[in-house]
């Protein structure tokens, strides 16, 4: 027989010694992790432990491997939420941007193009009247003056807005290239500021990933349920400050064209009437905190970039007296009279708030307004009890399994039963090692999939070891029938693994969730039992024909 | 000599190819009948594929479907099913409902506000009631998962069938995936047939299924095509028999151990997968059929081309008769 040389021995024991390694943390699981989220937490805090994680972080000493499987949603309790982005809300808003920049172009052009108006027109396009049908070209040209060039790779040398006449109207609206640009710009917005809310929360390892051209993937472990985590993402916290124009208990109100009625947040019944265009809004807040008045109520302090201190400055010189609405989505907070000019352009928002309420203002403001609305597709929430169940009844089953399947494979092979039992230990320990190395994701299916893999990895064993039967009964010698049998039952291993191997990756690209989950330890699974079987068993088997010197063996 | 359980008796003689006929009117009744019931009767789709909205109930007090279902007839929910559910695997005192509400007009996934109305509702039939899960997904995603779905599985078995194509030839390949769709579609009949609910990991077992199946029938053709080899002037069929008869005990032992394995799982995995690894372990007994009496008796119908075929570049004897 022609033994492995040793080079290889020794490399297949430390792949193996690796994996139990990597994978004995999982013994220890609430522990370590106990452990692994103080040193985290530590490190946030720049190196100052508190007691209480000082006892976190002794659970388990720092110089061991510390890498863990993840728990999915459904195994450890969560929620998980797919978003929609509504993109087309920031073509709306651009063209409401846009509408004092055209009025005041063609207002320049008052002689050629007479007077202006903005006409009704749907969400996302701009319909502008003028008087004078003789100076549409001169308005068309003072209005193309305004497109930028789009900033993409894609849009290179396309402006941002098309603009076109229709009869006495001027129709503006995005460019396809500009709209591709925005909505890009959008979804990674919308995704940073999901972000920012959730980790604001602090809990551990959430999941925020784009899907898709125009959605959002976002699973929150720990967190009580979808609904909890709706109105914390779902929440557009979007701040306007608008001149007040009047103020009404009337709910049927009309406000006229291009204003608002608006209901007030503390003062039921009563309404205002506001400016459709804010004097500023909260994009351009450098910072918000939780502080409180002068009377001790719980406010939140604010303070805007230079462009937006200048725009707040110069609207409180020229309005003094006049009020103001602080809007926070289509709410007034509050609706002060301005006193004096701000030119600071640092203010307060004062209000009927808890000191909860501020604070989580406060939050909102500095994590940002959402572009756009977000519409959740899909939402599952699951109780860390249900989760816990799984993970139990799970592991019986694995055991179970394992008993079953070692009791069998001693039984119909004796000693080399021993063998890939020992090999299908180490194949588990190596499947949870790799788990944990790559930090995969183990889910209920998952869990699924590797007791599936317990039943199948001595698959590959038994393709072996009963070509060496074969062998056996053509009177081989022993060392030649366990190299040929290893020899021809080769070509099966591959094949056969390979095509599930394809269905595994299959799952793992179209799956999602705990699908992919199942993928993941399923493939994971065949590289690890196929290794296990054609060279630890191997090994095994060298070792002990080496030692023993059989001169006939019984498989 | 050691005492050894077989499985298999050392030398097995069978002729798989005995009751060819009446295996393929078996199998060929079995998929239009599953067909049928599946035109019949429907799948029971989980909301994964048609979207609504599922609450998993638990309670200590024994579950009052009536009395569940009178608490919410004022919501105006529409369609809406309770099932108790029942597990060897729940405490005494552990009841566990399953209730599921259709897809709302209008609106993609079920609001919180709906949620919450219904979970107050059913707190006033039972104030120890909890929820461990609530899953809500929208008929615009919902859509979207059945293609995923489909496409998931014909893409599998596209890339298997090239796979095969590729390390054999096309007559094995044939074979194995009509086997493979032999067996998904009678997966699915048995899941029409008993309603169980049909939803995203009911296709990640199908997938399963398919690995397992094509595995199956791999060692067998792999046999095949090393038997082939050896015994050139043997008819095909004799050949196919012999290479069945020597990986039968293989067969039977892989087969053996994942269904142990598996039937752990059923009996001791929970609730919650339990229609998933159902029907991993059906597929798993179709897929040893399949693969011993369908994919193989497929390849003898087509024939192979046993001639010697020469290798390209590689001198052969006949190469110059005609030149």
């Amino acid at each position: 027989m022609n033994a492995m040389p040793l080079w290889k021995r020794v490399m297949i024991l430390v792949i193996c010694a690796w994996g139990i390694v990597a994978a004995a943390p999982n013994l220890n699981y609430t522990n370590i992790e106990r452990h692994n989220d103080a040193l985290a937490a530590v490190e946030a805090a720049g190196g100052t432990a508190t007691a209480d994680q000082q006892a976190d972080l002794d659970l388990w000493p720092n110089f061991l491997p510390s890498s863990l499987v993840n728990l999915g949603l459904d195994l450890r309790g969560g929620a998980h939420l797919l978003a929609e982005v509504k993109v087309e809300d920031v073509y709306k808003a651009r063209m409401d941007a846009l509408w004092p920049e055209v009025r005041d172009a063609l207002r320049n052009q008052r002689n050629a193009v007479g007077n202006v108006r903005r006409m009704p027109s749907p969400d996302g396009t701009l319909r502008v009247a003028i008087s004078e049908p003789a100076g549409m070209a001169a308005a068309l040209e003072a209005v193309r003056a305004l497109a930028t060039p789009v900033v993409s790779l894609t849009g290179v040398g396309q402006n941002d807005i098309d603009v076109s006449a229709e009869g006495l109207e001027i129709v503006i609206q995005l460019s396809q290239a500009e709209r591709a640009a925005t909505d890009d710009r959008t979804i990674q917005q919308s995704l940073e500021i999901v972000r920012r809310r959730v980790d604001e929360v602090g809990t551990r390892e959430p999941t925020i990933q784009r899907q898709g051209s125009d959605r959002i993937l976002i699973q929150v472990p720990g967190i009580g349920s979808a609904a909890e985590l709706k109105a914390l993402i779902g929440t557009t916290a979007k701040l306007t400050f608008n001149p007040v124009i009047g103020r009404t208990t009337d709910a049927g109100a009309s406000p006229g064209p291009r204003n608002l009625l608006l209901p007030s947040m503390d003062e039921s019944g009563t309404y205002y009437i506001v400016e459709e265009s804010p004097v500023v809004t909260g994009e351009e807040l450098v910072d918000a905190q939780p502080a409180f008045d002068q009377n001790n109520r719980p406010a939140v302090n604010f303070r805007f970039n230079p462009q937006g201190a200048r725009k707040f400055g110069d609207y409180t010189a020229a309005n003094i007296g006049a009020p103001f609405a602080i809007v926070l989505d289509s709410e007034v907070i509050s609706a002060p009279v301005i006193q004096s000019h701000i030119p600071g352009g640092s203010g307060i928002i004062t209000g009927s708030f808890s000191v909860e309420e501020s604070t989580e203002l406060a939050v909102l403001l500095r994590a940002g307004a959402l572009p756009a609305e977000l519409t959740f597709l899909e939402e599952r929430t699951v109780g860390p009890e249900l989760g816990q169940d799984s993970i139990d009844a799970g592991q019986t089953a694995a055991l179970i399994a394992m008993a079953a399947v070692v009791f069998f494979m001693i039984a119909c092979y004796g000693l080399f039963g021993v063998f890939a039992t020992v090999a299908l230990g180490i194949n588990v320990a190596l499947l949870f090692g790799a788990l944990s190395t790559i930090g995969g994701t183990l889910t209920l299916p998952g869990i699924a999939g590797i007791v599936l893999t317990i039943g199948m990895a001595v698959d590959a064993n038994v393709l072996v070891f009963e070509r060496i039967r074969e062998e056996l009964r053509n009177a081989r010698t022993p060392g030649r029938a366990i190299q040929l049998g290893y020899e021809k039952a080769m070509s099966a291993i591959i094949d056969a693994n390979i095509t599930t191997f394809i269905t595994a990756t299959v799952l793992f690209a179209v799956g999602s969730g705990p699908v992919r989950g199942f993928a993941i330890t399923l493939g994971i699974g065949i590289i690890t039992s196929v290794f296990t079987a054609l060279f630890v068993t191997r090994v095994l088997v060298e070792i002990w024909v080496g030692w023993r010197r059989p001169k006939t063996i019984i498989v | 000599m050691a005492f050894r359980l077989r499985l298999a008796p050392e030398h097995t003689n069978i002729n798989f190819f005995a009751y060819q006929w009446a295996m393929l009117v078996t199998s060929c009744v079995m998929i239009l009948a599953s067909i049928a019931l599946w035109a019949v009767m429907g799948l029971n789709f989980g909301i994964d594929f048609q979207g609504g909205t599922t609450i998993r109930t638990e309670s200590n007090q024994p579950v009052d479907v009536a009395a569940y279902r009178q608490a919410m007839t004022g919501l105006e929910l529409g369609d809406v099913a309770i099932t108790e559910v029942f597990d060897p695997t729940f405490d005494a005192d552990q009841f566990v409902a399953q209730v599921r509400i259709a897809a709302q007009d209008g609106s993609e996934a079920v609001t919180p506000e709906t949620i919450q109305l219904v979970e107050d509702a059913l707190k006033t039939v039972d104030p120890s009631i909890t929820f461990p899960s609530v899953e809500s997904v929208g008929p615009k995603v919902s859509g979207e998962l059945i293609w995923s779905a489909i496409l998931a599985v014909v893409g599998a078995s596209g890339a298997i069938l090239i796979y095969i194509w590729l390390r054999f030839e096309w007559q094995y390949a044939v074979g194995a995936v009509a086997a493979l769709v032999h067996d998904i579609i009678i997966t699915i009949g048995v899941f029409a047939l008993f309603q169980i609910k049909f939803d995203l990991a009911i296709v990640a077992a199908l997938l399963t299924i398919l690995g397992y199946s094509i595995n199956d029938t791999v060692v067998i053709f792999d046999r095949l095509r090393e038997n082939l080899v050896k015994y050139k002037t043997m008819p095909l069929r004799d050949v196919m028999n012999l290479s069945a008869n020597e990986t039968l005990s293989r067969t039977l032992m892989t087969t053996g151990t994942t269904l142990i394995a598996l039937i752990a799982m059923l009996i001791f995995g929970g609730d919650v997968i339990r229609g998933f690894v159902f029907a991993i372990t059906f597929g798993i007994v179709i897929g040893t059929y399949s693969s011993v009496y369908i994919a193989k008796n497929l390849v003898l119908m087509i024939g192979l081309d046993r001639t010697d075929k020469p290798k390209k570049g590689a001198p052969d004897e006949y190469a110059d008769i005609d030149a």
